[in-house]
Formats: structure tokens, C-alpha cells, sequence
């Protein structure tokens, strides 16, 4: 790729003067005006500023890096939909609400309801048995544990969010598969009249084993966030908590947790934007259906993505036209869950800074 | 804030609060053997469960049971804390029970085939009946395109990061700041459908006769793509640290910018730097859907990037993981195993490298 | 200081990696017998070009295998197979990135006008190379030899039959205690030769219960997908109560029970190779030479035949493509008695001989 086309421009661009002071430099107060406004005194020794001097190339050149990254998010859009349009015109159906998945035939037809539908649910069950799990994980981690358990214990954590998704996925299928079978099997038999764990099987590949996959996979991304947020929690509070008589549960949840709900929160919509575009674990776990339903038991299931791993290798021009448009809708999903969750982040930021 | 904790857990100062009662130990173990007990023959009784109920179902009555006893002796507020303590500590064991699962079976199931034949072999010749064969290829395809991808990423990461702390203000650097966030979570399958439709299908038909190919290359572009906001990241947190009285002790000294930020700010901040390109290698190293889409896959040795399929160790353990060949299972977990364990070791070793960096926390 | 000891490891990183890509070998030399039998099949007739070809899943094992011992005797020929499916094979044949393509379908006329340009002078011919036999594989718990005939495989298919007690399978089973729960049927979710052909054969032996058209891709509601013939393997052995079609040697990879299945001539019979060999002589040419394409009689009342199975074809230019010569001499190979007999070993069925023999003559006349 490279930034080659745009350097020359933006070296211009970026050379021709940003006068002022310098705000977000790192180091506050450092404000090297003396490239910008003559020296006060004894500047004659100092070199004159050269119109097309490595300074304004070296600026033109971080301008152009950090420009690259909006080039990226906007090609991404851009080539997704000139891949895509083409494909849902091709389509004889209503791409958003048919549920079939047929786009290699001579008269395709094919639409992203299911999919969608199984990206989310499985998203969403998996935080549903995350977060609780995680929180009460950082919550150990920053306020219970004692310090040397803490801090191994953290590392883990760190180690376990770097483990490939692959082997998670692997591991579901080959070893998860069997106790998730039985329990679905359990809960049938005995919860059958609730409609999310009906049926009559077979079991196995289900949603539930995705989702359950999933949450082991976002756990660590939600806690070592969350952790983060309740360490910050200011010592004044937590202190105030205690001497007004509080329990340790007390403090924890009239001050850490209030402190914390905006950081959870982002935390959990990361997690959730992780695992709607989670793709290899859930291609290995779901058992690959095109239906809607809540019924979480049954083998079944299936997401965007690892529609997209399992079929590509299939799909002739419209295929892949197809799929892209299926990427298409994920990347407009995760955009909106990730955009949400980093304005929270930024506005609870400005909050803290404008307090501390 | 001890003190009060131990001796204060309940403040209702009347004659017969005034001291507190604790509820002895044994009691809280009494408590928990009873809970099992009874689960145990609540579920064997009628038989319909195992033991995962009877467990689960004596960790539920323990909790009921502890509040209970606990509300009597201690009041109903230090029940409670008592009770949220409990579920903390049970939320930490379950999450500990999968992750050694997987750590056990990488280990043990990993270990059948971790032989030299498995790191000096390629999938070549190897057919649905045939023992041995090894992931040479793909360890090749993983090293060359994690490496150009951190040729591409790194440079254009720090000097977005140079960009965004020494020079940007305004309007511009808080988009690039939050457009770099928002990447973070672009999935690694969109990256790779971009890429696919960017390089693989509009640009590399140029290269090679009108049709389009797949190539290592690819798959190291649509990590770039993962890795670069990973970088710019970890690299803008780094150069915020670098303390403000070096950059204008440099500037003091007539040194222009530039040279102030490559001489004296980059040098200060390189190990923290080089921790975060460590951690973002470590994550596309792990990458299986973005080579799937666009490098291909192969079962020979590639050693050039620029032509031809390649595979990487994370799409030769899901095509292993997906062949029914009886031999295939062994493959995938070694393999696997493998690549866990380079990851860990990069992770780790940015890790140490962060710890002895004097400028973080 | 810090510095130069990460650069130091990064040195030595970089020598390790160095010296590991300095070792690595592509060469597996098989253990496997059959090899060594056929050294003298290909001998005379070796070219050293290099051959890129892709499709069908279904004859990817004998592609391997065929592939393994050609190169073994021709050193210098370099052919690749990838199985990426009938249908990306013949796209990848029409688009020319594929010098020859297998395929579990013959092609169609439309498909036959895109691909002839790729051989000026000549057509796009059809080679039956291999026949794989469909095996019916199930996963009961205890139940073994488990008995079938069409209409009830085509009922269970269309979803009109959905336990495994079902008083139609029960009948055909005396003995057997089927459990009382959900037939999971499995199919591919891409699109494949194996599911054209087996869906084709559910069509005609009960028109009436399976009204879905035969296809590529799998049309009728109901049942999950998998990917590849690996994939369904993989999920039938993982998953209880499931039944699904794959080829013999898939099933036989992964040691898969097989149901047996009743033919025209009234008995069920059990996949061999033997008996899918029958279901073969039953077969007859439609296609005019160069082209051979087959047709296959469902139906047949052939005694001992195994009813359901598919031809699979290599598609080739018969004029008029660049490495006409390394294509002539490999499947010279392939087409040769040497070569057919790998087939049985590996799950699939050798051609009869009167088919191999215009094989050969059709390849013999590539120029």
C-alpha cells in the first residue's frame, strides 16, 4: 500500500504552517514557538527556518501516516460496497430480509436475516454469561485479591486475550462439544416447555456452544478493562464509603461501581464488537443452518462471518459479491457498537480530566 | 480504612450492637459441606443430573444457606457482604476452569506430534490416508507475511502516533485519534474482505495476466490493516510519556523539531514502543480469517510472498481441524500448540520488556 | 543498553528463523504400498511442466494419491490439485486460471459454450476418470447395519420423516432398537458435485416425496450444513443421531458407519468397491467423442449393485491448450490400468474396462 500518492500533497499541505500553540503535546507546557515566531533575543545564532526545510517534510510525512488511517476506514467502505452493489442487484430476493443463502446459483437469491440475526444472538448470549463473570473477575482482581495474587492472576488475563481464536474454536468443537451436548440434553429434557431450550435435538453444534465459546473468548478483553476502570476508582471515595460504615460490598457498590458503570459499559460494547466479528471459533462451533430462531439448544446456528469463512472458498463472482455484502453489514454493525462504546469512553474521559 | 472495615460492618450503635459478632469459620464450612450434601441428594436422589448439578446446586444452597446463618449471627448487611464476596470468588473459579481445559488439551493433545519431522516437513505429497507431513510451509507463510506486515505497519503506526502527540491539534488529530480507536475493532474479516476486494480482485489482475491471485503479500496487507491502529495506540501512550523537560532541554539547545523527535523523543520512548509492535505481531501472527480470504492456502513450500498461495499456521490448523483424515487431529493441536506458543512468548516478552521500561506506570 | 539487548534478541530470533528456513523440505516420501506397484504405469510418457487444476472435492483423495506417484516417477512435473468444488473448478477452468478442472458434473451447454474458447480448434471434452461411490453414513448409537430404501432416504431427506423410529425405518429393521429421537440430517453447505448427484438420485427414485430439483447446492429445507466432504464427515462423527451422504472414501477416512441401501433389483446392498463398480457397467455414454459424458441408472436392477454414486470427470481442452502435452501425459497416467487400480484402495471404484479404453482413446487424441 504505502502512503506514496499522498505524501507530496500532504507535505505541502502540512508544511504550509501551523502557527500557535501546541495543546495536546505530550508534557504540558512544552511550546517550541521558537520555529514559528522570531526568537525574543539572541536569535541570530539560530538557523532560519528553510521553506522546504526536513522539518515541514518530516511533519508532511506524520501527517500523511496518521491520515492514512481515515484513508483505510474509508477505503474499507468504499471497496466493500463497490464489491457489493453489484451483488445485491444481482439478487432475486430482498437481500435484507430473505434468510435462504443461495448466491452461486443462475438466478441467485440470497439475504442476510439469518445470518444477522445469529451474529447477534450469539453476541449477545455470549456477553450475557461474560460480563457478570468478568466483572466479578476484575472486581477480584482490584479489590479482593490480595496483591500477590492479583498481579499474576492479571498477567493471565492479559496472556489468555493474546490466545488465537482458532484454538479456542478448536477446542470447542473437539472437547466443549461433549459436556455442552449433555447439558443441552439436560436442560431439554426438563426445560423443553421453555421455547429456548425445545426441540427435540440432535444437540451439539448449537448456539449455545457458539455463545459459550465466544464469552470465554471476550471474558478477558471485558475484565482486563473493566479492571482498569475499578483500580481508578479514586482512594477519597472509596474511603468516604468505609467511614461512613460501610460494608466492603457497600463501598463497592455505592462507590466503585458508580465510578466505574461508564468504563464497564465501554468495555462491554467492546466485547460485544468483538464478538459479533468473532469468526474462525464460530465457523469451527455452530452447526450451519440459514433459519431464525431462539432456540438455543439445537445444532444450529450461524453468523456473518463464519458464513463468509465457510462458503468463500465456493463462491463464484456473485458469491463473493454476496458475501462481501454480508462483510458489508458486519462492518456497519461493529462501526456503530464500536463508535458508541468509544464516545462513552471519550466523554467519561473529558469527565474525569475536567475533575481531577 | 482497616479498622473501620474489621470492626465496623455494622454501625446500628445500640446496646446490643455495639459489638459485633462474627460468624465463626467452622460454621461457614459446616454451611458448605451441608449445601453439598444436600445437592448431592437432591440430584442422585432423583437422578436428574450428575455431578456438574449437584455441584452447581450445593454452590447455590451454600451461598442461600452462608446468607442465611450469616444474617442471623452477623445482620443482614454482612450477610450480604459475606454473600457478594462468595459469588466474586466463584466467578474467578469459573472462569479458571476452561482456560486450563484449553491449556491442558493444547498440551497434552499437542504434544502427540511436536517431532522434528513436524517443523521440518510441509503438507506436500501428504494425502487423506498418509501419516507425518508437517506445518513447515505454514510457519514460513506465517513468518514472511507477519513480517511485511510489520514492515508496513510500524512506520506508518509511529508516524501517525509522532503525528497525533508532537504535531496534531484540533479537529483533525481528535478525528484521527478516534477513527484509530474505532479501527481497533474493525473484525479481522472485514479486513480481510477489504483487502480481497481491494488488492486481490482489483489490483493484482494487473500483475498477473488479467486474473486475479492470491499471494502471502495479501494476507500481510489485510494485517497491516489489523495491526496499524494496535501500533498507533501503544506508540501515541509512549511518546506521552517522554517527560516534557527533555524535548525543551532539546529545543533550548537549537535543535530543530525533527531532530528533537528522532534523536531525543523516539529513543526514550523505543522500548515501550517496541512492546506494543510486539503485542500487535503477537495478535496478527494469530490471524486465521484474513489469510483464509486472501492468501489462498497450500500445502507446499512458498518462500516468495509476491506469487503464488501460501499458507500460515493459523489457517493450517483450521484446515486440519476441518479434514477427516485420521491423522489430521494430531496435526491441528500440534500446530496449534505451536502457535500458541509463539504468540505467548512474544506476549510475555513484551510484557518483561514493558516492566523494565522506566517510563510506564 | 536496554536497546541493544532487544536488538540482540531480535538477532538471534531473526538467525533461528533463518537457519529453520534453511532445513524445511517438501519432500514426503509416501509409505504407503500402493506406490510402488504402479512405477511402471506412467513410464515413456513423462513431461516436466508444471499443471495448476482444481475442483471437485469428490476426487481429491485419488488426485492426491495419482498426483503423489506421478511425480514420483516424472521428477522435474510439478501438478497441483486444490479441491475447491465442481463449481469453482469449471469457473476456474473458464476463466484459465485452471489447466484442467475436475468436476462431479458434466458440463452443461451453457457452460460448454463459455469453456470452448479456451481451446481453439477443439471442445471442452468431459473424461470420466473416477467413479465414487455415495455412501449413506449415519451415527446412532448402537445400531449397526442399518437398512434403507429410496423412498424412505428421500422422505427423510425432504424432512417427511423425522425420528429414527419411525415405523418406515423400523420396518426395514427388525431387530435394531432405533432411539426415539430427531434424524439430523447433514448436507453440504457449499456447492458440490456429491449433492447434484445424490440429490439427483433422490429425485428419481421418489419423485413424489422429493420434489426439489437437483442441484449443486442443497435445496431442500431443514438439516445443517457443513463444509466439504471433510466437513460432513467431521460433523457426523462428532454428532449423534445425524445421517448424511458423503463419498466411500470420506466415509472410510473417518471409519463412518454405512447404511446399506436397497437397489432396483430389490435386495440392500452394501458399498464396496465392488458393487459400485456394477453400478457403473450399468452406465451408459451420452456424450459424443471427444466428450464421454455418463449417465448413470439410479434404478438399476442389477443384482449386487450399490445404487447411488456419481462419475467424476476431468474437464480438458481435447485441442488447443498450452500444455496440452503435460495434460496428455498425465492423464495417459491416470487413464491407464496402473493408475485406475490406486482407485480401489483409496474408496473409489476402478472405470470398467470398455469405459477406460475410450478414456484413453480420447486422451491419446489431445493435441
Amino acid at each position: 500500500m504505502g502512503d506514496y500518492p499522498s505524501r507530496s500533497t500532504n507535505a505541502t499541505a502540512g508544511g504550509s504552517g501551523m502557527p500557535g500553540r501546541h495543546v495536546r503535546s505530550a508534557g504540558n507546557g512544552v511550546s517550541p514557538r521558537s520555529y514559528e515566531e522570531p526568537p525574543l533575543g539572541g536569535g541570530g545564532a539560530l538557523p532560519k527556518k528553510a521553506r522546504f526545510s526536513m522539518e515541514s517534510g518530516f511533519r508532511g510525512l506524520s501527517l500523511a501516516a496518521g491520515l492514512m488511517v481515515l484513508v483505510i476506514i474509508v477505503a474499507i467502505a468504499i471497496f466493500l460496497i463497490s464489491k457489493a452493489v453489484p451483488a445485491i442487484n444481482a439478487d432475486k430476493s430482498n437481500f435484507l430480509t430473505t434468510k435462504d443463502w443461495f448466491p452461486n446459483d443462475a438466478s441467485p437469491h440470497f439475504g442476510i436475516a439469518a445470518l444477522a440475526f445469529g451474529t447477534v444472538l450469539t453476541a449477545v448470549i455470549a456477553l450475557i454469561v461474560a460480563v457478570p463473570i468478568a466483572l466479578g473477575i476484575a472486581l477480584f482482581l482490584s479489590h479482593y485479591a490480595p496483591k500477590s495474587l492479583a498481579t499474576p492472576l492479571g498477567f493471565v488475563m492479559d496472556l489468555l486475550a493474546a490466545v488465537p481464536s482458532v484454538v479456542f474454536g478448536l477446542w470447542g468443537r473437539d472437547l466443549f462439544q461433549n459436556p455442552v451436548r449433555d447439558f443441552s440434553v439436560w436442560l431439554n429434557h426438563y426445560f423443553h416447555w421453555i421455547p429456548l431450550f425445545g426441540g427435540d435435538g440432535p444437540f451439539g453444534q448449537s448456539i449455545l456452544l457458539g455463545s459459550l465459546v465466544l464469552a470465554i473468548m471476550v471474558l478477558p478483553i471485558v475484565t482486563s478493562l473493566s479492571r482498569e476502570v475499578f483500580q481508578q476508582t479514586p482512594a477519597m471515595n472509596e474511603e468516604a464509603a468505609l467511614a461512613l460504615g460501610a460494608t466492603k460490598w457497600e463501598m463497592v457498590r455505592t462507590a466503585v461501581l458508580p465510578y466505574g458503570k461508564p468504563g464497564v459499559i465501554a468495555a462491554v460494547m467492546l466485547g460485544l464488537g468483538r464478538a459479533l466479528g468473532e469468526t474462525i471459533a464460530l465457523a469451527l462451533t455452530l452447526g450451519i443452518t440459514f433459519n431464525v430462531s431462539f432456540n438455543l439448544i439445537q445444532a444450529g446456528g450461524n453468523s456473518i462471518a463464519a458464513n463468509i469463512a465457510n462458503t468463500f472458498g465456493e463462491a463464484n463472482d456473485v458469491g463473493r459479491g454476496a458475501l462481501i455484502a454480508s462483510g458489508l453489514v458486519l462492518f456497519v454493525i461493529t462501526l456503530v457498537v464500536n463508535m458508541t462504546a468509544r464516545a462513552i469512553i471519550y466523554r467519561r474521559r473529558e469527565f474525569r480530566d475536567s475533575a481531577a | 480504612m482497616t479498622t473501620l472495615e474489621n470492626q465496623m460492618p455494622d454501625v446500628v450503635m445500640t446496646a446490643d450492637h455495639i459489638r459485633t459478632k462474627k460468624l465463626p469459620v467452622v460454621a461457614d464450612l459446616a454451611i458448605a459441606v451441608v449445601a453439598l450434601i444436600v445437592a448431592g441428594a437432591i440430584v442422585f436422589g432423583t437422578g436428574i443430573g450428575n455431578w456438574v448439578l449437584a455441584l452447581v446446586l450445593g454452590l447455590v444452597l451454600y451461598l442461600v444457606g452462608l446468607n442465611i446463618a450469616a444474617g442471623r449471627v452477623e445482620g443482614r448487611r454482612a450477610a450480604r457482604n459475606r454473600m457478594w464476596r462468595a459469588a466474586i470468588y466463584v466467578a474467578c473459579l469459573l472462569a479458571v476452569i476452561p482456560l486450563a481445559s484449553v491449556a491442558w488439551t493444547l498440551i497434552s493433545k499437542g504434544s502427540s506430534r511436536l517431532d522434528g519431522d513436524f517443523f521440518n516437513a510441509s503438507m506436500n505429497n501428504i494425502g487423506a490416508r498418509d501419516a507425518g507431513g508437517g506445518a513447515y510451509h505454514a510457519i514460513i507463510g506465517t513468518l514472511e507475511q507477519v513480517g511485511i506486515a510489520t514492515v508496513l505497519a510500524v512506520p506508518l503506526g509511529v508516524l501517525g502516533a509522532i503525528y497525533i502527540v508532537e504535531y496534531g491539534r484540533g479537529k483533525l488529530t481528535a478525528t484521527i485519534r478516534f477513527f484509530v480507536d474505532v479501527m481497533t475493532g474493525v473484525p479481522s474479516i472485514v479486513a480481510g474482505l477489504f483487502v480481497l476486494s481491494f488488492w486481490v480482485l482489483i489490483v493484482s489482475p494487473w500483475f498477473n495476466h488479467g486474473t486475479p491471485r492470491f499471494s502471502g503479500f495479501a494476507a500481510a496487507l489485510a494485517l497491516t490493516v489489523l495491526m496499524l491502529p494496535t501500533i498507533v495506540r501503544s506508540t501515541e501512550e509512549m511518546l506521552r510519556l517522554v517527560p516534557g523537560p527533555l524535548r525543551e532541554g532539546s529545543y533550548a539547545l537549537g535543535v530543530p523539531k525533527w531532530k528533537t523527535i528522532t534523536r531525543i523523543v523516539l529513543p526514550t520512548a523505543l522500548p515501550g514502543i517496541v512492546t506494543g509492535v510486539m503485542l500487535a505481531v503477537a495478535r496478527a501472527a494469530g490471524e486465521t480469517a484474513p489469510v483464509l480470504l486472501v492468501a489462498g492456502g497450500a500445502d507446499a513450500i512458498n518462500f516468495n510472498a509476491f506469487s503464488g498461495n501460501q499458507s500460515s499456521l493459523a489457517l493450517f490448523v483450521y484446515q486440519q481441524a476441518g479434514s477427516a483424515s485420521k491423522y489430521a487431529p494430531d496435526r491441528a493441536w500440534t500446530a496449534a500448540l505451536t502457535l500458541v506458543a509463539i504468540v505467548l512468548i512474544l506476549t510475555i516478552a513484551a510484557k518483561l520488556l514493558a516492566r523494565r521500561n522506566r517510563l510506564s506506570r | 543498553m536496554k536497546l541493544q539487548r532487544s536488538g540482540y534478541v531480535a538477532g538471534i530470533a531473526l538467525t533461528a528463523a533463518l537457519s529453520l528456513a534453511a532445513c524445511g523440505s517438501d519432500n514426503n516420501t509416501s509409505s504407503t504400498a500402493g506406490s510402488a506397484a504402479n512405477a511402471s504405469a506412467a513410464a515413456g510418457s513423462c513431461t516436466t511442466g508444471s499443471l495448476t487444476a482444481e475442483g471437485s472435492t469428490a476426487q481429491a483423495n485419488a488426485m492426491a494419491e495419482w498426483i503423489k506417484d506421478y511425480q514420483g516417477q516424472c521428477s522435474g512435473a510439478k501438478i497441483g490439485y486444490q479441491g475447491t468444488g465442481s463449481g469453482a473448478g469449471v469457473q476456474a477452468f473458464t476463466a484459465g486460471t485452471a489447466d484442467f478442472a475436475g468436476s462431479d458434473s458434466a458440463l452443461k451447454p451453457a457452460e460448454h459454450t463459455a469453456a470452448d474458447p479456451k481451446c481453439p480448434g477443439g471442445v471442452a471434452m468431459d473424461l470420466p476418470m473416477v467413479v465414487g461411490p455415495i455412501a449413506v453414513v449415519y451415527n446412532v448409537d448402537g445400531v449397526k447395519d442399518l437398512q434403507l430404501d429410496g423412498p424412505t432416504l428421500a422422505k427423510i431427506f425432504a424432512g417427511k420423516i423425522t425420528k429414527w423410529n419411525d415405523p418406515a425405518i423400523a420396518g426395514q429393521n427388525s431387530g435394531a432398537t432405533l432411539p426415539s429421537t430427531t434424524i439430523q440430517t447433514v448436507h453440504r453447505s457449499d456447492s458440490s458435485g456429491t449433492t447434484d448427484n445424490f440429490t439427483k438420485y433422490l429425485g428419481t427414485v421418489d419423485k413424489a416425496d422429493y420434489t426439489f430439483d437437483h442441484d449443486k447446492t442443497w435445496k431442500a429445507p431443514g438439516g445443517v450444513g457443513a463444509k466439504g466432504s471433510d466437513g460432513v464427515a467431521a460433523k457426523v462423527k462428532s454428532t449423534p443421531g445425524t445421517l448424511a451422504y458423503v463419498e466411500l472414501s470420506f466415509a472410510q477416512n473417518s471409519s463412518l458407519s454405512m447404511a446399506k441401501v436397497k437397489n432396483g433389483a430389490g435386495e440392500y446392498a452394501q458399498l464396496t468397491a465392488d458393487s459400485a463398480g456394477k453400478l457403473i457397467e450399468g452406465a451408459k455414454i451420452t456424450g459424443t467423442a471427444p466428450d464421454l459424458t455418463m449417465t448413470i441408472d439410479y434404478n438399476t436392477t442389477q443384482a449386487g449393485a450399490w445404487p447411488i454414486g456419481l462419475v467424476t470427470y476431468e474437464i480438458a481442452c481435447s485441442k488447443g491448450s498450452a500444455k496440452a502435452a503435460d495434460i496428455k501425459a498425465f492423464l495417459t497416467y491416470t487413464s491407464s490400468t496402473g493408475g485406475q487400480s490406486v482407485l480401489s484402495d483409496l474408496g473409489y471404484a476402478p472405470l470398467p474396462e470398455s469405459v477406460r479404453t475410450q478414456v484413453a482413446a480420447s486422451v491419446a487424441a489431445i493435441s
